[in-house]
């Protein structure tokens, strides 16, 4: 179906902290742009959700039919991807990157579809919103208290060409839909009162501008390091202009503190955290230990940080490779135990990984509790 | 004197230095971190953003007498329609910061703090998955209704049918209404 030499199209992704902030509005004028420039431009699937103002912006651009399909007695319509390929435009048009495809078409996404057309040498424009996105699932769901079920892999965003974060604040966002420009009249009470909350659009909103941030980051890194467009999108490639911290643990009461520090700081800097234990070879841990070792995984899944556990006698070549692997930028490590005998002499494990990890900071998060006690911070 | 005599003296000597070097713990430092195996452990479960300032004297005064650590733990609740291990950013960013009081005003006073993170359907739902994992000697909880500060009556009264372990529970006088709370952390956190 398509020449394998040939050159894939590119995809920009238009993504909104919600439904209703203008994405596809958006999407419809860029495709305007680009007929008016001469370009070859056709709309492959279009969802105005009964919008006037987005049905009115599509006028002029050419719309390919959507297909029936049938599944279990109903027929339903869905996105035409052969005719799209058929007709091979140079620019084509694709609502809603995160839709699940009715059973009996090509492909169960329609990011699948996507890649499809992409690989047929014809550019994308699509849209999405923050909650689709696998990753951040879950965090929006215990934010807003909507369990969004189509998710879309975060690696299908990282492999977009350019992404577009289209911003609204809550407040003009609510007055929208108050307007009735984003629902029917009959729909807009439930809305207001589930979804469309200011503290659930301000959290939706922050974690939107965080992402694009992030994105732009990574895209901009991988250019520089990787050079061709290809390997730039390899979907593990570390995102190390996004902050990500990784804190050293072991399995002792106090490293709870660490990660609790670690987890705060990532929290301020919209940081990825990891935690690294590194065992060394043949080390049985006492009863004492397990329990450590149970209590700070379960606080390292709570948080959403992830626990790496590797082996090794050499502490300071396993911490380096898992930064460089992972792309940290801060390293947290707790007070060391005291050396004892030669190990007097040798340099100390901040010093070592600062000069084997240059342009990462090295943080040694200090001991609290050891500080003079006051009374004041008693809330009565 | 044989100088053969006087080379093995300086090389006993240089050896017995370098083993004490190794045994002895330097000066001015703490000592091993590591809590002997058997220690009594007290827990001090909650579920807000605060705990009764009563309960964690209590928990301090027993663990200072019978050399016990304490256990504060944070439960929290796991939404129905979320998986059980879904992270929970959002109620960790109340329940960390008291953690983080917790153990400082404890190991400031001297008593060593053990804590943990427990996670369920139910802030009792946690509890029981914890008091699976965990072995603790003593729960100290608060009666208070306010299901910011404690655990509800139901709760404590399922405690007491259930869970194997001397359990006191505190009523403070209603005057009292001193709490810990996240804005009890000192410095940056």
């Amino acid at each position: 179906m398509v020449a394998a030499d040939r050159t894939p199209g590119r995809l920009k992704v238009f993504i909104g902290m919600a439904a209703g902030v203008g994405k596809t509005y958006r999407m419809l004028l860029e495709g305007h742009a680009e007929q008016e420039a001469g370009r070859d431009v056709v709309i492959g699937l279009l969802e105005t959700h009964g919008r006037d103002e987005t049905a009115r912006v599509a006028e002029g651009l050419p719309i390919i039919a959507r297909r029936r399909v049938r599944y279990r007695e109903t027929v339903l319509e869905e996105m035409d991807l052969p005719a799209i390929l058929a007709r091979a435009p140079e620019l084509c048009l694709i609502d809603e990157l995160a839709h699940t495809n009715v059973p009996g078409t090509e492909h169960a996404k329609r990011h699948e579809d996507i890649e499809a057309v992409l690989a047929a040498g014809i550019d994308v424009l699509s849209t999405l919103n923050v909650q689709h996105l696998e990753s951040l699932n879950d965090h929006i769901t215990e934010l807003s208290g909507v369990r969004v079920r189509e998710t879309i892999p975060d690696a299908i965003l990282a492999r977009a060409d350019e992404v577009v974060l289209i911003d609204l604040t809550p407040e003009a966002l609510i007055e929208r839909l108050r307007a009735g420009k984003i629902y029917r009249s009959d729909r807009i009470d439930a809305a207001l009162n589930n979804f469309f909350k200011i503290e659930n659009l301000s959290a939706l909103r922050e974690v939107a501008l965080r992402q694009v941030a992030e994105e732009v980051g990574a895209k901009r890194l991988t250019t520089e390091l990787m050079g061709s467009r290809q390997e730039s999108l390899a979907a593990d490639a570390p995102h190390a202009v996004g902050e990500r911290l990784l804190a050293l643990v072991e399995p002792y009461p106090g490293a709870q503190r660490l990660v609790r520090r670690a987890w705060r700081s990532a929290q301020r800097l919209g940081a990825g955290l990891d935690l690294l234990w590194v065992r060394p070879p043949g080390k049985e841990l006492s009863d004492d230990e397990h329990r450590s070792l149970a209590a700070l995984r379960q606080l390292a899944s709570v948080l959403g940080a992830r626990m790496i556990e590797d082996e090794s006698d050499d502490l300071t070549a396993e911490i380096v490779e898992v930064a460089q692997r992972r792309g940290s930028t801060y390293i947290l490590i707790g007070r060391s135990r005291p050396a004892r005998g030669l190990a007097r002499l040798r340099v100390p494990l901040p010093q070592r990984l600062m000069q084997r990890l240059p342009g990462v900071d090295v943080r040694i998060v200090a001991d609290r509790s050891h500080r003079s006690n006051g009374e004041s911070g008693e809330a009565i | 004197m044989n100088v053969g005599l006087v080379i093995a003296i300086a090389c006993a000597g240089a050896l017995l230095g370098i083993a004490a070097g190794y045994w002895l713990p330097p000066h001015g430092r703490v000592p091993a971190r590591n809590q002997p195996s058997g220690t009594r452990r007290i827990l001090l479960p909650f579920t807000g953003e605060a705990i009764s300032r009563r309960s964690f004297e209590a928990a301090v005064r027993l663990a200072k007498a019978e050399d016990a650590t304490i256990m504060p733990a944070f439960l929290a609740q796991v939404p129905m329609n979320l998986p059980l291990e879904t992270p929970l950013p959002v109620q960790c960013a109340r329940g960390m910061p008291l953690l983080e009081a917790i153990e400082q005003r404890a190991t400031s006073q001297g008593v060593p703090v053990d804590s943990r993170v427990g996670r369920g359907r139910s802030a009792r739902d946690a509890l029981r998955k914890l008091i699976e994992q965990e072995h603790f000697d003593r729960i100290i909880v608060s009666a208070d209704e306010d299901p910011r500060v404690g655990l509800s009556y139901e709760d404590l009264r399922w405690m007491l049918d259930r869970v194997p372990a001397e359990i006191m529970i505190l009523r403070p006088a209603p005057q009292d209404t001193r709490r810990i709370s996240t804005e009890a952390v000192r410095g940056h956190f």
